[in-house]
This record gives C-alpha cells, structure tokens and sequence, in this order.
C-alpha cells in the first residue's frame, strides 16, 4: 500500500486582524471573527452567577473575579512597564483598610466608599513605591514583597487601625447579586479599559518605558513620572480588590495583607498567558476553583495544586491565552504532498 | 553656520571610570548650525563625551553650558527637553512597538507639544510624515512593521526620527554611519544637509572619515580621552597626532 505523506500545513488568517491599525472591519464574518472571544468572555462572566447554584460557588466565583483584578494588575505592570512587583497585598491590605475607615469613620455608603478608597489607596501605595522606582527588575521585585509584610507587622506592633482585632462591621453589600455583579462588572471595565489604555498614547509611553527606558529619557520624558502613573493604575486595581474584600467579608484585618494576595495573581497570569491581560482573568478561573475543588483532599491539597501549576507551565509554558491567541489566528490543515 | 553665536561650550569635562580616565579635561564650542564632527579611535571616549553632554552620566569635573546656562549634572530627560537630542550608538529602538509607534514616545513629550508637533489624535500621521522624511516609503508596509523587524538601515534611520520628532537644536549622533552600506549612507547625507539647512546644529561621532569630513564644518579628535586636535576637516587630516593615533606609533607615513 501506497504510503500516503501528509505535510501540516499552516494559515494565517489573522494578520490583517492583528495589524489592528490598519484594518477596517470589512464583512460580518470578520466582525464576528474579531468579537466571538470577547462576546465569550463577557458572557461567560455575567451568566457566571447565574449558573452556578450553591452560595458558596457564587462566592467562588467573586473570589475568582477578585483575582483576577490583581492579575491583571499585576501582568500590566510586569509586561507593559516592565516593573514586577510581588507586593500585590500591598493595595489590597492599603484599599481594605481604606475603605473600611471611609465607611465607619466617614459614614459613606458601599458605592462611594469602594471607589473613594480604591483611589486614595491608589495615591498612598504610590507614595509608598516612590523610593522604589529607580529600582531595576529582582531589586523592585524584593523590595515590593516587603511592604505588605513591614504594614502589616506595623499595625499589629503598633495595635493602630484595630490592631490583630481588625475593623469589623463594615458595610456588607446586602445579598448575593450584588455582591457578584459588582466585581464582575469592575473586572470586566478594568480588563478591557486596560487594553484600550496599552494601545493609547499613555500605554504606548509605558511599552517604551519597559522595552527601553534610556530612548524614553532621551526623548525628553520623565521615566520616574510614568512609571508613578502606572503604578498608580495598578495599585488602584489592586486597591477596589482590596476595598471590595473589606466590603465581602464586612470587615479589614491583617489578612488583607496575605502573601496570597501577592502570590497567587502571579500564577495566574503565568498559567493564564502573560502579556494578554485576558490571561491573567483566565487563569484565576482555573487556579481559584481548582484550589476549591482540592479542598477534600486536605492535607495533599497543596501538593496536587503544586502538580496543576507545574503541569501547565511544562505543557503550556508561554501561557494558556499566548498559544489559544496564536491558535485562533492560525487555521490549520493536513494537505497530501 | 554662524562663528559668533556659541550655542554649546563644554570646558574641562572629565569622567573616570574606575582607575580609566575616559574623558580628560576636554573643552569645545558648538556653534549654532555647524556640523561638527568627532573623531578617535576605539575607546578614545567619545560615547562618554556624549553621554556626559546629554546627561545620561554625570561629569566629575567641568561645566557645559547651553546658551550660557550650566547643564551639567542635569538628567538627561531635562537636556532633552532643552532641544539637546542624542542617537545611540548601539540604536536603542522600542522593539516591541510598530516603526510608527516608536515616534508617538518623543511626540508625546511636553518639548514637541510645546512645538507643536501633533495634537491629540494627529500624531499618528505626523510619526508618519516623519519617517516619510526619514526614508521610510510610505505607502509600503515598513512604516508598520515592529521595530525587532526591522534591518539596521532603518533602525538608525529610526533613531534619527525619535530626535526629529522632538524638533531638535542640536542633534548629537554618535556612529550614525557605522554599519550601514556605502549607498544607504550616501541617502543620508543629503538629509542631514537639509536639516542642518533648516537650522539644526550637529555633533557627528563618526568612524567614516571620508563620509564625516564630506559634512562636517569643523572636526575634533580624541585620543586616550584627551582632545588632540581641532580644525577643519583638512587640517585635522593632516594632523600628525591624529595620523599616529589612528594608524599607530611609526605609521605617520
Ligand atoms: N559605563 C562605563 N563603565 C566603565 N568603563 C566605561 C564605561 N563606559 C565607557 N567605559 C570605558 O571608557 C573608555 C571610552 O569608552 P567610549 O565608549 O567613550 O569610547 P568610544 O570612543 O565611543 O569608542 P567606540 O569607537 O568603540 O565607540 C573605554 O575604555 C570604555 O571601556
Ligand atoms: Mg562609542
């Protein structure tokens, strides 16, 4: 029998899509070719709560939300300003604790004290990383990983802000629909202002901050002062996290100020695909349900989580969303030669 | 070129680097609108003397003033927005951003929007018009290629547009020429002569001698961190040190 050779052969239908700022939307088959994953994603989010029945997985599901927020704080920071921060419990401890003290000690309600505290806490952490940024890649990165560590200790030593004891009885958000469509909504605005404001002036600044800081001083811009601002945007994400933890669980303590805040993000946007922003959402989806589901094994539970997280990045080590992105611009198909 | 107006004076600059003494007491004057040419042989300072005039390190001694202000010390973002532009040798292009995109960086510096290149929402068509000016065709897709795509040509061509972008007085470009083929730089040639028509001042850090002495109006040498020799292009040429310093001790024939 005749052996039949067959060669892979590869497509690429997205180039013209990709070259964003040359394309036009041309037919509908394009549109929908442009919008599908995005359609997917937004409603994949909104029917989330809908869908799942029990109120501990609609809580799961604004945990998820929650992380992914920090995600995508985080990969904004990593990949387009090229600052790896590992303080992210830095703004959710700063943006919990703020604003708790807006809603007890201000007396505002749940819808002003969230975005009041997010950007407060925005200025605050921002002040605090100041001295940080003329620091380059581990050195930020170290230094980023104590703060929430120093704050933390500070409160308890201190006993400021309630000291081990926390604030408690902060506002909570008064039933399960609310509390979810909140967050689901502030990670849906925060994911895709974020990809608008990368491909904007201000992101394009903050790209060439990270490819090349030099060319970026010697274009007459001030890298200290951008690199502020991002910092500013991402500690302000992490800060509504942060605020909105506060406001989930009616109450700020030292938790908010958990390694958990600042680790697990980072493993999201690894499985997720780093640099998509998109990837970071995506892997919170998996990694926080994922780390639910293994509860029952209790103790080997951080083992087998430990195996998952190791299983993905051997498979997929550039990041889930960077290959299914690839994918989806690539058609393939088996030709006879 | 105007002999009277000083725009750039540098006196006694020096910098060590360790125990190397990199640049060593060097003093020179720019004059508004010349091409002033800078010469020397491998490691005989003159990315250093660069980057000192620029900002990007900070002089131990001296003082370089620009238009009679002391600039030394300042950080180079500061220099820049005075009008004082630099190419860097080894080209330093954002190669993750499109050709076009790399000049929406400069052109959304508080100097070029003090000078009015591109308001909000014309600065893509100003990068454009730019790199059209720079070499870069148009209506080809090598305006929107990213800049890791790019062959050297047009990555140099590239770092001359980040400075035009920031509607320059003085345009510092160290080795523009090198690595680039014996008719792409014959296209760069007359452009600099325009530009240098149009009113911008120039320090080329050059080791294409025969290309550099065709523009410059006058040229400097550098040898071991010290200037050697000043003068026209002639006269520099002839210099016996500078022969020494290029071709080495016995080859002054
Ligand atoms: N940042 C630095 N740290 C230590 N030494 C340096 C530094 N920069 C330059 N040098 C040294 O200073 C001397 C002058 O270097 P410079 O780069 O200014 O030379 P150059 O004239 O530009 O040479 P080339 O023609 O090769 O570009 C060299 O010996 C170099 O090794
Ligand atoms: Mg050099």
């Amino acid at each position: 029998m005749a052996e039949v050779q067959r060669r892979k052969e590869r497509l690429d239908r997205g180039i013209k899509v990709r070259a964003e700022s040359i394309y036009a939307v041309s037919s509908w088959e394009e549109a929908a070719y442009l919008l599908a994953p995005r359609i997917i994603l937004v409603l994949g989010l909104l029917l989330a709560p809908l869908l799942v029945q029990s109120p501990y997985w609609k809580r799961v599901v604004t945990v998820v939300c929650v992380y992914g927020l920090l995600g995508l704080s985080f990969d904004f920071l990593a990949h387009f300003v090229g600052l790896v921060s590992l303080g992210g419990a830095l703004a959710t401890g700063v943006g919990g604790y703020a604003s708790a003290l807006a809603n007890k000690a201000l007396g505002l309600p749940v819808f002003l004290s969230i975005p009041l505290a997010s950007l407060a806490g925005g200025v605050v952490c921002t002040v605090l990383l100041l001295p940080c940024l003329p620091l380059r890649g581990v050195y930020f990165a170290i230094v980023t990983l104590m703060y929430p560590l120093v704050l933390s200790r500070l409160v308890e030593a201190f006993n400021i802000l309630g000291g081990t004891d926390g604030i408690p009885g902060v506002q909570g958000f008064g039933g399960p629909w609310a509390e979810s469509y909140i967050i689901i909504s502030a990670l849906l605005l925060c994911l895709f202002g974020l990809r608008r404001l990368v491909n904007e002036d201000l992101g394009l600044i903050l790209r060439g901050v990270k490819d090349n800081d030099q060319a970026v001083k010697a274009s007459g811009i001030s890298v200290t002062r951008y690199k502020a601002i991002a910092v500013f945007i991402a500690s302000t994400l992490g800060c509504l996290a942060g605020a909105y933890l506060a406001h989930l669980y009616m109450w700020a303590g030292l938790s908010l100020f958990a390694l958990d805040f600042s680790i697990l993000p980072i493993a999201a946007t690894v499985i997720g695909g780093g640099g998509t922003l998109v990837g970071a959402v995506v892997g919170s989806m998996i990694l926080i349900p994922l780390s639910e589901l293994l509860r029952e094994f209790g103790t080997l539970r951080i083992a087998f989580y430990a195996l998952v997280l190791m299983g993905f990045i051997v498979v997929r080590s550039e990041g889930l969303m960077v290959w299914a992105q690839r994918k989806y611009h690539q058609f393939e198909r088996w030709v006879q030669i | 070129m105007n002999m009277d107006k000083p725009l750039l004076k540098v006196e006694g600059l020096s910098k060590t680097f360790g125990g190397l003494q990199a640049v060593q007491d060097v003093s020179m004057v720019l004059y508004q609108g010349e091409i002033l040419g800078i010469i020397g042989p491998n490691g005989s300072g003159k990315t250093t003397l660069v980057n000192l005039i620029t900002g990007f390190i900070k002089p131990d001694k001296g003082s370089v003033k620009f238009r009679g202000r002391d600039i030394a010390g300042w950080p180079p973002h500061k220099i820049a927005d005075l009008g004082i532009v630099r190419t860097f040798q080894n080209m330093r292009p954002y190669y993750s951003l499109e050709a076009y995109r790399n000049l929406i960086v400069p052109l959304n510096s508080p100097r070029a929007k003090r000078m009015g290149m591109g308001r909000w929402g014309e600065r893509d068509t100003v990068a454009l018009d730019i790199l059209e000016e720079i070499g870069f065709e148009r209506d080809s897709f090598v305006p929107y290629k990213k800049a890791s795509a790019l062959p050297t040509g047009y990555l140099k061509r590239l770092e001359l547009a980040r400075c035009l972008a920031l509607k320059p007085e003085v345009i510092i470009a160290d080795e523009l020429f090198s690595g680039l083929s014996a008719s792409e730089i014959a296209s760069l040639v007359p452009l600099i002569e325009k530009l240098q028509g149009g009113g911008i001042t120039f320090i080329m850090v050059e080791h294409r001698l025969r290309e550099l002495f065709s523009l410059a109006n006058r040229v400097i040498a550098l040898d071991f961190g010290t200037k050697i020799c000043e003068g026209s292009p002639k006269e520099v040429m002839a210099n016996p040190r500078v022969r020494q310093a290029y071709l080495g001790p016995g080859g002054s024939d």
